[in-house]
């Protein structure tokens, strides 16, 4: 059997804790972190390992801060 | 700091499905969090990169936030006096007819200062592209009235709402613009959902598609927050904007292949 | 030698433009200067050379469609009058900010406001101090011919070229409207766009991959960064002063007394000249060819041989302010003019300098 994962990368410090790709995300994968980049904003963070790799909060996120993996892995 | 909930096993190259355009320059945008500008940009610069015409593009932008956008659009662009682009663009247009040009304007820039530029080129039938970011409001300045801010919607110029016995009404200038002949493809979307933000991507490409075959104007108003002027988060600003822009400045298209679509009648 | 024809002023315009190898053409008509775009549309560049002609929506239009042509590294050109130029103010001021190349023709008549259709010289402090805001000067020829007309208009985009500037060329109704033998110069073939982006490598003509994207703009938001725009610009205008003014001198060496006079109002000057020497009164004509730069020392070496200086112009007394300036209070200087679109007449000149210079 194969299924297909995905992941995640936000950029930190080029987030601007606008909170769109929350809303975005059909697994409520995103969250606002509690610390502050140095801009001073909170920053987008994963808070589950639910991401299937759809692109819709990279998609739209103004600032295009996350870049979105996926892969088909073999599973056991 | 170890990142919680990396799945480090898949995060190779060849496993990427989504990432910012290298169009796009490798710099901090100057717009609001959440501001619709920056996506906007983005799809622009992913229909170029996928059609592959960065290197035979040249755009104009507008004073307005979106000044800026010749530092993040990694393009030849030309910054334009406020409201001129559309005169840059013809120029441009003409004198180099296999290019693709096109315009990004507010609509402050496009409907009020520029208002004559913008009919004209239009009428003109000049085969370019304009891109109409439509937030309701100047927001460079500071949050003014704009032509197409709302009756009743509040600015720091009609801070007790605009009066449309006094202010005027708000100016559908997309609609006025759809009318003229040399007009070929009008539509108005959004890009605060994945959804919109698709559905804008299909309209630029087509646009651009268009601009090949110089079949006419092609005008994609991008109906769009200003969290800032609104005085709201961007998250609410968006919301706002379903429940008050939408319904005004509908979404879809206008007129595609030269003809005008019926819109549907809101209640 | 090149071709001789018999032409109004205007026309020269828009022959000699086709002939430099002029890109596109975009204006507004407006008398009494619409034979320019006339005549382009009735000579088709378009078929002849590939030139572009196309008739705006309003001068601003016009000039921000030079910007837009200018900014791709494209030669381009407007004409207009007086009210037209005022409207293009901001689009001059922006195409001196970004630093780029374009040639306007302001074919003069009396203001302010609609003024009158007559031939003025009013414009002469909105041409040479600026015009529209910041601090910035465009390179203002004066032509007093239909001769000069065509050569000034090849001139003028050598310079806006080389200096990458605004380039005027401040005329008038008369000189417009004027016809005269003019020799042409031959066909300069438009430069290709491949010559083009060798050329002009600032230019906004499409980014090839072997190099970082082109912004034209004339805005720096950092205060130090504005301010090494402006060095630069002052920088370019010292270089102008140094290499570029133009003048002629007509019977200055045993003059007693001097007029300062530039385009119509010195071929007028040329007459009164004659008419004042039949008289026994040794007058010379000091021409400024290039308003900016004003050949200031030129025309101080020769302002302070002589008793006294009277300045023509058909304004108020504008140029006057850079004859005194350049000139210096050891020298008598006072203005005669006629304004409204009433050209003096050489008797009346001659009259004025009696009265004004001798007698006063
Ligand atoms: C001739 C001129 N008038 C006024 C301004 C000031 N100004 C700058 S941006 C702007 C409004 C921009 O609003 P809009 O086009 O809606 O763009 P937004 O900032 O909302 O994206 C104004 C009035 C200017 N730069 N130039
Ligand atoms: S890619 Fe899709 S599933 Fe993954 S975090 Fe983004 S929106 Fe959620
Ligand atoms: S949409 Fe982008 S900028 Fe906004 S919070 Fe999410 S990651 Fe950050
Ligand atoms: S002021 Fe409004 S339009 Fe400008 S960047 Fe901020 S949110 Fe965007
Ligand atoms: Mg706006």
């Amino acid at each position: 059997m194969a299924k297909i994962i995905g992941d995640i990368a936000i950029n930190n410090e080029r987030c601007k804790g606008c909170e769109v790709c929350i809303a975005a995300c059909p697994f409520t994968v995103i969250a606002m972190s509690k610390e502050v980049n140095s801009k001073g904003y909170h920053f987008a963070i994963k808070v589950n390992g639910e991401c299937t790799g759809c692109t819709n909060c990279a998609i739209v996120c103004p600032d295009g801060v996350i870049t979105v993996y996926r892969a088909k892995v073999a599973t056991v | 700091m170890e990142e919680q909930f990396a799945k480090t096993e898949i995060r190779k190259p060849e496993n990427i499905v989504y990432k910012k355009t290298d169009l796009m320059v490798d710099r901090p945008l100057s717009y609001c969090p959440g501001c619709g500008h920056g996506t906007a940009h983005r799809m622009l610069m992913e229909v170029l990169e996928e059609m592959d015409i960065a290197d035979k593009t040249i755009g104009v932008s507008p004073v307005g936030c979106s000044v800026l956008a010749y530092d993040f659009l990694n393009i030849d662009m030309l910054g334009a006096a406020h409201g001129r682009a559309p005169a840059l663009a013809t120029a441009i247009k003409r004198l180099w007819p296999n290019h693709f040009v096109f315009t990004y304007q507010g609509d402050g820039d496009l409907a009020a200062i520029g208002t004559a530029e913008t009919i004209h080129a239009c009428n003109r039938g000049e085969n370019i592209t304009i891109i109409f970011i439509n937030n309701g409001i100047y927001g460079m300045t500071g949050g003014q009235m704009a032509p197409t801010t709302l009756p009743g919607m509040r600015s720091s110029t009609s801070p007790y709402g605009r009066d449309v016995a006094t202010m005027g009404h708000p100016l559908k200038i997309t609609e006025l613009i759809s009318h003229l002949p040399g007009v070929y493809y009008v539509t108005r979307q959004a890009v605060h959902t994945p959804n919109h933000v698709r559905k804008t991507k299909k309209a630029i490409r087509k646009a651009l598609e268009l601009q090949k075959e110089n079949k006419g104007l092609c005008f994609i108003e991008i109906v769009s927050n200003c969290n800032s002027g609104w005085k709201m988060t961007p998250v609410q600003s968006n919301k706002w904007m379903e429940e008050n822009m939408f319904p005004f400045y509908q979404l879809g298209d206008i007129k595609v292949d030269g003809k005008l679509i019926e819109l549907p009648k809101t209640s | 030698m090149g071709e001789l024809r018999l032409m109004k002023g205007n026309e020269a315009i828009a022959e000699a433009a086709i002939r430099a190898g002029c890109d596109g053409y975009f204006g507004y008509p407006i008398t009494p200067q619409s034979e320019v775009m006339e005549y382009l549309m009735a000579e088709k560049p378009f078929e002849r050379t590939g030139m572009v002609v196309l008739q705006a929506e309003s001068e601003t239009a016009s000039i921000n469609m030079l910007y837009g042509g200018a900014g791709t590294g494209k030669m381009v050109l407007t004409s207009s009058s007086s009210p037209g130029i005022s409207l293009m103010q901001e689009g001059i001021s922006y195409l001196a900010g970004a630093e780029l190349p374009a040639v306007i023709v302001n074919i003069v008549r009396g203001g302010p406001g609609l003024g009158t259709i007559q031939p003025s010289q009013a414009d002469y402090f909105q041409a040479v101090k600026g015009g529209g805001h910041g601090d910035y000067h465009s390179l203002v020829y004066a032509p007093a011919s239909v001769q000069e007309m065509c050569d000034h208009v090849k001139l003028a985009f050598d310079k806006a070229f080389e200096y990458r500037t605004p380039v005027m060329i401040l005329s008038d109704g008369a000189i417009g409207q004027m016809m005269e033998k003019v020799v042409l110069f031959d066909q300069v073939p438009r430069r290709t766009d491949e010559e083009i982006i060798k050329q002009c490598p600032w230019a906004s003509n499409g980014r090839p991959k072997t190099r970082n994207h082109n912004i034209i703009t004339s805005l720096d938001l950092d205060p130090a960064g504005q301010e090494r725009v402006n060095l630069k610009l002052q920088a370019k205008y010292r270089e102008m002063e140094k290499n570029e003014v133009m003048y002629e001198e007509i019977m200055c060496e045993d003059a007693d007394y001097l007029f300062v006079a530039f385009g119509l109002s010195a071929r007028i000057c040329q007459k009164s000249t004659d008419l004042a020497r039949a008289k026994g009164i040794k007058v010379g004509l000091f021409r400024p060819i290039t308003l900016f730069p004003f050949p200031a020392i030129q025309v101080s070496n020769v302002g302070n041989r002589v008793k006294g200086i009277l300045v023509v112009e058909m304004n108020a007394g504008q140029m006057i302010e850079d004859v005194k300036l350049s000139v210096g209070c050891k020298v008598k200087i006072e203005h005669f003019g006629r304004f409204g679109g009433i050209i003096p007449s050489p008797d009346e000149v001659v009259k004025a300098l009696e009265q004004k210079i001798i007698g006063g």
